[in-house]
């Protein structure tokens, strides 16, 4: 067997077993109370881990690049209460600005 | 439907959260395909058949686990690098999986197949200002991810539609601004935002000493940790 179809076979099932864990041994149950309380919070913590990560992380080093200006001018689109659409767009459009004019 | 609908969670218009979902995550698609394109060619670029590529979009489904597992074997690294490298980024669909658990019944096939539909946008859209989640943007949202995520990537593992690179587009902005709007709303109470802030810091802070993925998990995992009374 090749070594992608290997990546791909250990990865997908390592993968499919991940996301089911959660739903197959807890599914269609409300969480015990402990745990729901503070799942609540898993949202904004892990949304705001995505961000900074994805702003400012390149493989293990963190850096400051286009991607920045993009997130701000998201930030500052949100602010006033721009469509979800706008912000991305708006975010999209100035990075690949920044990056075209480097 | 399942013998035991859960209790409060079947909302009224199943039909109508579905379409909700996907209404939503329509304008991410647009991006989604942009990355599944460059995933196709990088995979190809990497050695895997364009099948091979196709059978990981369908399975894994996971944009950054499949390039951070592609990336590794094109520069010659070894299998167990690349699948250690993905199983990391991918860790946090543990808690994530069990923060849908609640909406997620059904016999185990159906729990087993809906939880699949679980990446990162779909469940962020699929979650409501009170802290649980919607079923049906849950599965709308995920339908729309799974097919523009695998075709993309059958087309770009062809050979057809290459764009370029999608960061010349600025899509890598993408999401993080995806994100940062899904966030947004949540970030209305003091516990919100102390969560918040304490899942940046941590995952800024173990981006340099862990590998790829290890921060994300840690932000979520330290969070739980933090208010645990």
């Amino acid at each position: 067997m090749s070594e992608a179809w290997l990546v791909v076979l250990l990865v997908g099932a390592a993968t499919v077993a991940i996301k089911a864990v959660g739903p197959v041994f807890l599914g269609g149950r409300p969480l015990p109370g402990r745990v729901q309380g503070v799942v609540g919070l898993v949202a904004p913590a892990l949304l705001a881990a995505l961000v900074v990560t994805q702003v400012f992380a390149k493989g293990q080093s963190l850096l400051v690049d286009e991607r920045l200006l993009g997130v701000v001018v998201a930030a500052v689109a949100l602010a006033f209460r721009a469509p979800i659409l706008v912000v991305v767009i708006l975010a999209a459009a100035a990075t690949a600005l920044a990056r075209a004019l480097r | 439907m399942s013998a035991d609908p859960p209790a409060g969670t079947e909302p009224r218009g199943a039909h109508s959260g579905l379409r909700a979902g996907v209404r939503a995550v329509l304008p991410f698609s647009v991006a989604v395909i942009g990355f599944g394109l460059s995933y196709g060619v990088l995979a190809r670029a990497a050695g895997f058949p364009p099948l091979a590529a196709v059978v990981m979009s369908g399975t894994t489904f996971a944009g950054s686990a499949q390039f951070a597992s592609a990336s590794i074997l094109e520069a010659g690294g070894a299998v167990g690098s690349a699948v250690a490298a993905a199983v990391l980024l991918n860790a946090r669909y543990a808690p994530i999986g069990v923060t849908v658990a609640p909406i997620l019944g059904g016999g185990l096939w159906r729990r087993l197949l809906t939880a699949q539909l679980v990446v990162d946008e779909s469940w962020a859209i699929a979650r409501r200002g009170d802290g649980t989640f919607d079923r049906g943007r849950l599965i709308g949202a995920g339908l729309v991810l799974y097919v523009a995520w695998t075709s993309s990537t059958a087309l770009g593992a062809l050979g057809a539609g290459f764009l370029g690179d999608p960061n010349t587009f600025g899509l890598d902005a993408a999401f993080p601004a995806l994100f940062l709007a899904l966030l947004w709303p949540q970030a209305r109470t003091a516990r919100a935002i102390t969560a918040a802030l304490l899942g940046a810091g941590i995952a800024l802070a173990l981006t340099p000493v862990a590998p790829p993925g290890v921060p994300i998990v840690a932000a979520a995992v330290g969070c739980l940790m933090g208010w645990r009374r």
